[in-house]
């Protein structure tokens, strides 16, 4: 499986989840320049990494989610390509209208940075395959705009098509409906707050997140 | 021209920034306040030309629905100043 990770500026897990795909995979990962108008050809899966793109002016993600290189992952991502974003790459998701609703200001308004608790919600999606259902999974979370939202209907729509994958199981945020991670309706397309790139080895505290990228092995 | 562009977060969604103020504002003594609400002001600069104004409202609209807003959680509006 080939893989890629994206870099804008202001990436600051960029590293972090190449360590983890080439841990993985056991191949090397491309790092993709943000003003590169498409991916290579032959990539399997696309991480947007975490971090403060471009500062996160004007709203989180925003600036990112209209860079060139995103432009390619909508259209490949439209054709089934598997796109995973943690953290800032979450929020790029949703900015570029990849995945629905939106990332606001933390509840209580601090940046959170901790081990936190999910709740697995779907094991049959190409992200959680090798989990067990309803399995709780440590990974670490560190945001400061990572409360999740989006309207009734839309809630309600994702959660009769099984598209929450996780819930905290002490919610650190405020996200509605205790969500963690959506994906797209076709299942391809997958964001969370929290970091399965920094729980794959005993040194990071944990290695819940290996059978996050084990299930996406698997199921490409 | 300027076009002046106010973003605030749609009523419905949480806004603990507004509520924080709020609450700062009673501690100071000014027990009227019951509700603030933190938006942002976008200041756009935009160059001469023949546009009429209607013309000019609709692309700025334009720019709040690609970019300056995410209708999502946001609501906005525009003031044209010459």
């Amino acid at each position: 499986m080939k893989t890629a990770v994206i870099r804008f500026p202001a990436s600051n897990c960029d590293r972090d989840a190449a360590v983890a795909l080439e841990k993985i995979t056991g191949r090397p990962t491309e790092i993709v320049w943000h003003r590169e108008t498409s991916l290579p050809d032959d990539i399997d899966f696309v991480v947007i990494p975490g971090g403060f793109s471009y500062g996160d002016y004007l709203r989180a993600g925003a600036i990112a989610a209209r860079s060139p290189i995103v432009k390619d992952i909508v259209r490949r991502a439209g054709k089934g390509l598997t796109v995973a974003g943690f953290c800032n790459g979450f929020q790029i998701l949703t900015e570029a209208g990849l995945l629905p609703g939106a990332l606001i200001r933390n509840r209580n308004l601090k940046f959170v940075c901790r081990p936190e608790r999910l709740i697995v919600q779907n094991t049959k999606s190409r992200f959680t395959s090798k989990y067990t259902a309803k399995s709780e999974v440590i990974y670490p979370v560190a945001h400061h705009d990572g409360n999740y939202f989006a309207d009734d209907a839309t809630l309600n729509r994702l959660e009769k098509n099984n598209q929450v994958l996780f819930r905290y199981a002490d919610n650190p945020n405020g996200s509605i409906r205790d969500i963690a991670g959506i994906m797209n309706e076709t299942g391809n397309v997958f964001g969370m707050m929290p970091h399965p790139e920094r729980a794959v080895d005993p040194v990071h505290g944990g290695t819940d997140g290996l059978d996050f990228f084990k299930s996406i092995i698997e199921s490409i | 021209m300027k076009a002046l562009v106010y973003v605030g977060l749609k009523p419905g969604v949480l806004d603990p920034q507004g509520r924080t103020i709020s609450r700062s504002l009673n501690d100071l003594g000014f027990s009227e306040v019951t509700g603030a609400f933190q938006g942002k002001v976008i200041e756009l600069t935009i160059k001469d030309s023949q546009e009429s104004k209607e013309a000019i409202q609709a692309r700025v609209e334009q720019m709040c629905e690609k970019l300056l807003a995410n209708t999502v959680i946001e609501n906005y509006r525009i003031e044209l100043k010459d």
